[in-house]
């Protein structure tokens, strides 16, 4: 019984944890550039809505995740004409985002928010899903799930194993230096944006489509915040996003596990537990600042002016 | 304008003309912002099959057209004021305070358990003591995001932020438990509402026969208070030099991470006034949600930063600033009613005034390449250019 409730915790904290590892790692790749955009929650709310939309339309999972997509990148080019070529500070700009991401979302969804859609189907790997206990674990999930890991593996091997990778992660460092060697700061900033605006909202279509297939205004609530931060809980690296997003879906659903288990804490007290989990390793790991200074990107968060070099 | 401004190289220049060209032209970018907006409102309302030229009209005439619709739009903005005075001492200090929504709700349950605890003080001694609990609450709340800021390098905006969810899930333990109405209980409706709370804390009416009390007079004084605090006190010259060059700052003697805190905590009390306010202010004279997020704040903390940014972080500046935002929230409630058209339209308009507000910092600094700094009105220009 006791393996048969922490395999069903594990997978449902798979579930729970790919919309961050969508959001996180698209983010992640922006932060490398050395671009901070506040706005994921907005562009996640706008992918989710635009793919539910497309979902409920047409019924087709392709069509919705190209919407979704589409949308985040859509924003994220508003961000990309805010700092890249208005160069407005980040940090303000990804906040108008995310309350106009809020505001836009809601709008768009007024006539969808009594829609159930039926979800999308598990996709168990062939032989490989009927291995006792393991099976079920790692072969089992729908195919956003094993999106998210082509995801991993794909930013992984850009980041760290192509030429294009390391010219991204040098803009990330010092775009004076990157300028100098003829690398088109700006253009590649707004590629590197793009694709967190991607993520961000395909992370969004996977909650609205297949996570809780309704449309609920705010339905993110609050998930583009913790993608930001695991980021710096990963310090930064893909590995350690995969890891803490699997491990905050699992905090989140341990809590509807304790209940069960005849522990009677308020559950409004036990859904604190993922965020205050969640300041407690930023204080453990932000303190560090020799690690925080090694890895994260030395240029992120500042505006760079071409003219001014 | 350290949030603003991400580089501000040439801080010189000093006449009389760039003074009046630049209040102008901080007169003329949240207008041209806000108009802008409203544009791509109307194409919104048009899409939505409403006329907008009638739709704006309505808004207007609802929020400003009476001295009933005014009294409303007073309070609607009340809470918006304080939030965003707060986010203004924040932001100057460089500190990016998004937990105004989370200050609220702590500020407003203290202030409530302040006003159960000893309901029968008169009114004279028990309407400050919610207040200052308000305060208190929402400063301890702040403080918390300051000190791990000054002390253990976490970033601000992410404390704030999962702190803002800490806070609105306690509210709904306590509103639903320890602090649940005891009818509600007896009934079993189960409304997270407290019970009708002491009459000698209702804040009293203005004006007869209107809704308007005396949280406006109390936020007009908070904000004037603030600008005096940021420009006529060494405290707020402290959290201003702080914000603008934290290493200098340090190199004159100047505790960087008490003024962190400190600017944390003072915006933190401005948003706890503001829940306090929301609670003594109502009509039902108790504090109340519906479980969700904006449930009891109605976002104001978030909205907050609007009012702030549109302002130019100037406390001032935000009055006008937070009647015209909580003027669009009466104008979308008529809209609402007159012709069901929602009120996310308004959400959306918002989030895009504060687009074209950070989009203009662009246009201003090749306005005026030189920009001057001092410390009156006309000088909310200064602020940190360091964003690290």
């Amino acid at each position: 019984m006791d393996v048969a409730i922490v395999l069903k915790i594990l997978i449902a904290a798979v579930a729970a944890g790919t919309p961050f590892v969508y959001a996180a790692l698209g983010e992640l790749v922006a932060e490398k550039s050395g671009v901070l955009n506040l706005g994921v929650e907005g562009m996640m709310l706008v992918g989710a809505i635009t793919g539910f939309i497309a979902m409920a339309k047409t019924g087709s999972l392709l069509l919705a995740v190209a919407s979704g997509m589409t949308a985040g990148m859509l924003m994220a080019a508003i961000f990309g004409v805010l700092t890249l070529t208005l160069m407005a500070n980040q940090v303000a700009s990804g906040l108008a985002l995310t309350i106009f991401g809020i505001g836009l979302s809601a709008f768009l969804g007024l006539n969808y928010t009594s829609i159930a859609l039926p979800g999308i189907p598990e996709l168990p790997i062939p032989l490989l899903s009927d291995i006792p206990v393991l099976g079920k674990l790692f072969f089992s999930y729908d195919i956003l799930v094993y999106g998210s890991l082509a995801l991993f593996l794909l930013v992984s091997w850009f980041l760290y194993k192509t030429r294009a990778g390391l010219i991204l992660r040098g803009i990330g460092e010092t775009p004076k230096s990157a300028h100098a060697l003829g690398y088109n700061v700006i253009r590649i900033r707004y590629l590197a944006v793009l694709f967190g605006g991607a993520m961000a909202g395909l992370g969004g279509v996977y909650l609205s489509v297949a996570y809780t297939p309704v449309w609920v205004e705010g339905m993110v609530a609050g998930r583009g915040w913790v993608s930001l931060a695991l980021v710096v809980f990963a310090t930064w690296r893909p590995l350690r996003v995969l890891f803490g997003a699997y491990l905050f879906g699992a905090i989140t659903i341990a809590q509807f596990h304790v209940q069960g288990l005849g522990i009677d804490i308020p559950s409004q007290l036990l859904s604190m537990l993922p965020y205050l989990a969640t300041i407690l390793v930023l204080v453990v790991i932000s303190r560090d600042l020799t690690a925080i200074r090694l890895n994260s990107p030395a240029s992120l968060g500042i505006t760079y002016h071409p003219e001014n070099q | 304008m350290g949030l603003l401004q991400a580089h501000c190289p040439g801080a010189a220049g000093t006449n009389v003309k760039t003074n009046n060209i630049q209040l102008i032209i901080r007169l003329l970018i949240p207008l041209g912002a806000v108009l802008l907006a409203l544009l791509i409102g109307a194409v919104m309302l048009l899409s939505l099959g409403a006329d907008p030229v009638s739709g704006y009209a309505t808004m207007f005439r609802a929020a400003f057209g009476s001295l009933d619709g005014f009294s409303e739009t007073a309070i609607k903005s009340i809470p918006l004021l304080l939030v965003g005075v707060g986010i203004c001492i924040a932001f100057r200090a460089n500190v990016i305070n998004i937990g105004g929504e989370g200050q609220m709700v702590i500020g407003a349950l203290l202030s409530t358990t302040a006003a159960l605890a000893f309901p029968d003080l008169p009114s004279l001694v028990l309407i400050p003591v919610v207040l200052l609990a308000g305060a208190v609450g929402g400063a301890f709340w702040g403080a918390i995001a300051g000190a791990l800021k000054a002390w253990f390098n976490v970033s601000e905006i992410l404390s704030t932020i999962m702190l803002n969810i800490v806070a609105v899930q306690f509210m709904n333990f306590l509103l639903r438990g320890p602090m649940m109405d005891p009818a509600e209980v007896a009934r079993g409706t189960g409304i997270p509402q407290t019970m009708r709370l002491s009459p000698n804390a209702d804040l009293p009416i203005l004006i007869e026969g209107m809704r308007i009390h005396l949280g406006v007079v109390i936020a007009l004084g908070v904000a004037i208070g603030a600008y005096f605090l940021l420009w006529r006190t060494s405290m707020g010259f402290r959290l201003r030099a702080v914000g603008y060059n934290p290493d200098a700052s340090r190199y004159a003697g100047i505790s960087v991470p008490k003024n962190i805190t400190a600017a944390l905590a003072f915006s933190g009390a401005m948003a706890g006034i503001a829940g306090a306010i929301l609670v003594f202010g109502s009509e039902s004279h108790r504090m109340v949600t519906d479980g969700s997020s904006m449930g009891f704040t109605g976002s104001a903390g978030f909205n907050g930063i609007v009012v702030a940014l549109l302002a130019g972080l100037h406390p001032l500046w935000s009055i006008p600033s937070a009647l015209l935002f909580g003027g669009m929230l009466v104008g979308a409630n008529a809209l609402q009613r007159a012709a069901q058209v929602p009120s996310a339209l308004i959400i959306a308009l918002n989030g895009l005034i504060v687009v074209f507000v950070v989009s203009s910092e662009y246009f201003k600094q090749r306005a005026i390449p030189t920009i001057r700094v001092d410390g009156e009105m006309d000088g909310a220009e200064e602020g940190g250019a360091n964003n690290g």
